[in-house]
């Protein structure tokens, strides 16, 4: 009840005029800088930060939180659209949301992903108020082998969902691996795969991959069919907002299930890129139209996305109550925080009551007012899909091109995205699949640093990984995610007999 | 990178052809209209930015630099010291190399500005990427950052002597010693501290110092050799101990932070019997081939920054040594803390091998 | 993903080569990427794993992977070479991609990466607005006139949206043709 209370303080604060005006603008923004791949919401949020320097802590906060809700409503945008992902955790999304575009699906989908995050956050926010103190100290039960075996759950979550053929699979990811591993190595500060070129040192970011897998290469494929992208004679109106909504309350158990994988990826901190891709796979595994995954399926689109944003939401508090960022835009509002003279950490609930509270006021009230901006403008957002292709695609291409450049400020990026592109269109053609080279490109790293981590700790002892009850459940987990296939069929058998 | 250098040699004529075009550029403005607020005007006495300054983090988003950095933009945005905007760009790959490269290949413009750690003397050395602080114009010091030697403090050891006592008993490779980075320093440190005590540590690298303090609260490690801003919240909450502070002197902030504890009250590392000190350089550089007007107007600007209550507030929030220097003065304790480094890192061996 | 064309008479590039060139270009990264694990040390060391560890295998199983697919691709070769179908039908179902299609992905590749080149050369906002412009005139068939309005339109407000408002510097090219705009 202390809590109820404390929030309606909390909403008191943000409901001034000045401040719903704030939550608007920082809306708006929000959403133009996720539509724009590259420019991530860390970058947005960077950027707008010395903006805020003049407002009232709580002013600037509700601002920024609310362009960090733009910008993770914004990035479903692109997927659906175009298959661009504007953001990392957007990939998952493009794999059955571009193909409902494709059959001029276009609002439906959009309708899904963008009411989806708002469930997802919205659970969230309601576990950041309620749970904080208690969910903040399980966090803190993660050490480097805790956190390899949820990447290893994610792989494993994910892997074997490719039809074709399984030495394709395997090279894509491991090609995704051997792209990952191109830079520093953190744990001997050794350079890896430079070959002494300076510029190769940045490494493959994973955007660029994706920018040049995704929206390049399906600009080829779609020029082989002549000068047109499909789907754009979909019937567009706002009536398409409620026929959606009806048909999802018969998705709850996956909106559900995501909400968990979210939330629990998200204060781990896994992070809401890996959280997208696991709620992904593990819908396809326990969905009963799992195999008609990637041909357009309103579910593949629900799933990664309420689970993204539930991470994405989640990420705060480690913030808030660790002083840990969950996420790069986390970590970015964490130096806001530091700037206002607010210092992040276990004390910050104690001693700055207004300042969390109406922080949290602000993330129900944004994450309701951007929920109603999207969703009006999916009519207008569907219609880009009817500006004729030649003019639509060297646009495309051109912001393909300035998503690439602002990842890293790096010219030589934006050749390598057009390699990427011309890598997308062999690939698909030849049916290697992109999503097992995508995973790991941007897991690939991370897993590598925590086993490796873990090995130092345990001094080369593999029995780390079952050493306790937190890693042992979570390595069993993923095992049993590997060999779902085969243990579902066995308990088939089973019942039959 | 033929075509970078000639990127670069252009880019500095068109430099130069921009200053000698200013009053056309302004008019050319003029006629465009949009786009420019404040373009520099070349009126005042002295040099000013000519557009916006680029101020490049060699290291990534949420770091002890990246904040320092952000910092800076806020009060300086914030006190209207400069006219041109400031814009903060991270530029973290290969250890900060990616950011010091730039500077470098940015020869002559004086529009960008770099922040430093220690890893402008630790990168080179360690991977053996061509680059040095000689490729670069020292503009001034802003401040020291300090190191701690932290233990969770569940543990039962209330000084470094019982720490480190206590490690030497359990043997070689029981004590875990976690910190930022591979071979930087913290590593640097972490053996320094070895070679004092007789002991050793096992080192785990992680990304970031926010890491590592937490992980220090999670008992995955033993202990830490965070900078004060990066464990301080913990320290406050009761979570972690601060066993000493790796310098000759005790810190000079007295005000508490904690309930019972100011940064003075946290011995040096000297007086707990560990001859380890050990500073790291939070300074500013600009690219080389730059006159001696563009480097004081910086040298101007970041003296009022030191006289703004929010940097001083972020000093002691810090527990910075917020020592200043400019000049030949800080050329000359750079050119020192390097040849400090070498030592250090060969009898670590650190250094990249040929 | 089979050619749509529905003349028997359609060439084009056969799917065989393409899968022949793709595998052993797989393999040729696997190969350099075990060739440099193999220097930074491959082998697990007292206190797990080195950096080239991990990456060697990986570099192995890309290897190791491609040359399955070659060896898959060998196999139906050899196979289909008993089974006879009718010359178009054959080389229908073998082709990557036809002539024709071809050169329409061609038609947008090439330029696009002109278009990258000259982004080196004159920055993203100049080479951006005549890259649209073009792309319209040449595929599209709209009049100059549209093409650069549309052109010059989107980049000012790119420009407007980076430079002015969100103050992220964007490429300006070795021969920056907006200096006097100051940015």
């Amino acid at each position: 009840m202390l809590e109820l209370s404390a929030l309606f303080h909390g909403f008191a604060v943000v409901l001034s005029p000045f401040n719903m005006l704030l939550m608007l603008i920082g809306i708006v923004l929000g959403v133009i800088i996720g539509v724009l791949p590259g420019l991530g919401g860390a970058n947005g949020v960077a950027i707008l930060l010395p903006l805020t320097f003049t407002m009232p802590p709580t002013s600037a906060i509700i601002m920024l939180s609310c362009i960090y809700w733009g910008a993770l409503f914004g990035g479903a945008i692109t997927s659906v659209l175009f298959n661009i992902p504007g953001e990392p955790w957007s990939v998952a999304t493009t794999f059955d949301g571009y193909p409902m575009a494709q059959q001029g699906r276009a609002g439906e989908a959009l309708t899904a992903a963008f009411t989806s995050s708002f469930v997802g956050a919205f659970f969230a926010v309601l576990m950041i108020t309620f749970l904080a103190p208690l969910v903040a100290r399980f966090a803190l039960k993660f050490g480097p082998p805790e956190f390899f075996a949820v990447y290893l759950l994610t792989f494993c979550s994910f892997i074997g969902m490719g039809k074709g053929s399984p030495f394709k699979t395997l090279a894509s990811m491991m090609l995704g691996f051997a792209l990952a591993a191109v830079g520093m190595d953190t744990v001997t500060g050794q350079l890896r795969l430079t070959f002494g070129f300076h510029d190769l040192m940045r490494g493959f970011d994973f955007l660029i991959a994706v920018i040049g897998l995704f929206g390049i290469g399906e600009i080829l494929l779609s020029m082989e069919e002549g000068l047109s992208f499909t789907g754009k004679t979909a019937k567009i109106d706002l009536k398409v907002v409620i026929s959606t909504w009806k048909k999802l309350p018969a998705y709850w158990l996956t909106s559900l299930r995501s909400t968990l994988i979210g939330i629990w990826m998200g204060i781990t901190p896994g992070g809401a890129t890996p959280a997208s891709f696991m709620s992904y796979g593990v819908a396809k595994r326990m969905s009963k139209d799992g195999g008609k995954f990637g041909s357009g399926q309103i579910e593949g689109v629900i799933a990664p996305e309420t689970a993204a944003h539930a991470a994405g939401t989640s990420a705060l508090l480690p913030m808030l109550a660790l002083g840990i960022p969950g996420s790069p835009t986390a970590a970015v509002l964490l130096g806001g925080l530091l700037i206002w003279g607010l210092q992040p950490g276990p004390l910050l609930f104690v001693e700055q009551k207004d300042f969390v509270w109406g922080l949290i006021a602000s993330m129900y009230l944004g994450n309701l007012a951007g929920l109603i901006v999207v969703l009006t403008c999916v009519p207008l957002f569907a219609a880009i899909l009817r500006v004729p292709f030649s003019i639509i695609a060297p646009v495309i291409v051109v912001i393909c091109a300035i998503g690439a450049y602002t990842v890293h400020n790096a010219m030589l990026d934006i050749w390598f995205m057009m390699l990427f592109g011309v890598m997308g269109y062999f690939f698909k053609k030849l049916d290697y699949p992109l999503a097992p080279l995508v995973l790991a490109l941007v897991l690939g790293d991370r897993a590598e640093d925590s086993f490796r981590q873990t090995m130092l700790i345990s001094q080369g002892d593999l029995r780390i990984f079952y050493s306790n009850w937190l890693v042992g459940s979570i390595t069993g987990l993923a095992l049993m995610m590997l060999f779902w296939p085969v243990l579902s069929k066995v308990i088939g058998r089973l019942r039959d007999a | 990178m033929t075509q970078k250098t000639t990127a670069t040699r252009a880019g500095n004529r068109s430099v130069l052809l921009r200053r000698i075009c200013l009053g056309a550029g302004i008019a050319g403005a003029a006629i465009v209209g949009a786009a420019i607020v404040g373009a520099a005007p070349a009126l005042a006495a002295g040099w000013e930015p000519t557009k916006p300054v680029e101020f490049i983090v060699p290291a990534g988003t949420g770091g002890g630099a990246d904040q320092m950095a952000r910092l800076l933009q806020g009060i300086i945005t914030k006190n209207n010291l400069m006219k041109q905007p400031m814009i903060v760009v991270n530029k973290s790959a290969g250890a900060g190399a990616e950011g010091f490269l730039a500077i470098k290949e940015a020869k002559g413009d004086p529009n960008k500005i770099v922040i430093t750690l220690s890893n402008l003397f630790t990168t080179p050395l360690a991977t053996g990427v061509p680059f040095n602080w000689k490729d670069l114009t020292p503009v001034a010091m802003l401040a020291l950052d300090q190191f701690v030697l932290w233990v969770n403090a569940d543990t039962p050891y209330k000084t470094a002597k019982e720490y480190l006592d206590a490690a030497k008993a359990a043997g070689p490779n029981k004590f875990k010693m976690g910190g930022t980075g591979s071979k930087q320093e913290d590593q640097i440190i972490t053996v320094a501290v070895e070679k004092a005590a007789g002991v050793k540590f096992i080192y785990v690298p992680f990304k970031g110092g926010g890491d590592v303090a937490v992980q220090l609260v999670g008992k995955h490690i033993d202990s830490s050799v965070n900078n004060p801003i990066e464990a301080v919240a913990q320290w406050r909450a009761g979570q972690l101990r601060a066993l000493c502070v790796f310098d000759g002197e005790r810190m000079p902030y007295k005000s508490k932070v904690t309930a019972t504890m100011s940064w003075n009250d946290i011995p040096s590392c000297k007086e707990a019997g560990v001859g380890v000190d050990y500073l790291m350089l939070r300074g500013i550089f600009m690219p080389a081939g730059v006159t001696k007007e563009q480097v004081d107007f910086y040298v101007d600007l970041f003296k009022k920054v030191r006289e703004t209550a929010e940097w001083k507030k972020f000093m002691e929030d810090g527990a910075f040594n917020a020592t200043f220097m400019s000049g030949p003065e800080f050329t000359k304790w750079v050119e020192k803390t390097e040849s400090t480094h070498k030592d250090l890192m060969r009898e670590a061996g650190f250094l990249a091998k040929p | 993903m089979n050619d749509k064309d529905r003349s028997g008479e359609e060439t084009g590039i056969p799917k065989r080569t393409v899968e022949v060139a793709v595998a052993l270009l797989l393999f040729t990264c696997g190969a350099i990427v075990v060739f440099d694990s193999h220097r930074l040390g491959s082998s697990w060391g007292s206190d797990g794993p080195e950096s080239g560890y991990f990456p060697f295998y990986i570099g192995m199983l890309i290897c190791l992977s491609s040359l399955a697919t070659l060896g898959q691709v060998m196999f139906a070769q050899w196979r289909d070479r008993k089974t006879t179908f009718s010359g178009a039908v054959a080389r229908r179902r073998g082709l990557f991609v036809a002539w024709g299609p071809l050169r329409q992905v061609l038609s947008v590749l090439i330029p696009a990466l002109v278009y990258v080149l000259f982004v080196q050369l004159i920055g993203i906002y100049v080479a951006s607005a005549v890259y649209i412009a073009l792309f319209m005139v040449w595929l599209g068939k709209y009049t100059w006139l549209r093409g650069m309005v549309v052109g010059l339109c989107v980049n000012t407000g790119f420009f407007l949206m980076f430079e002015v408002w969100f103050k992220v510097p964007l490429f300006k090219g070795a021969f920056d043709p907006l200096w006097w705009l100051g940015f």
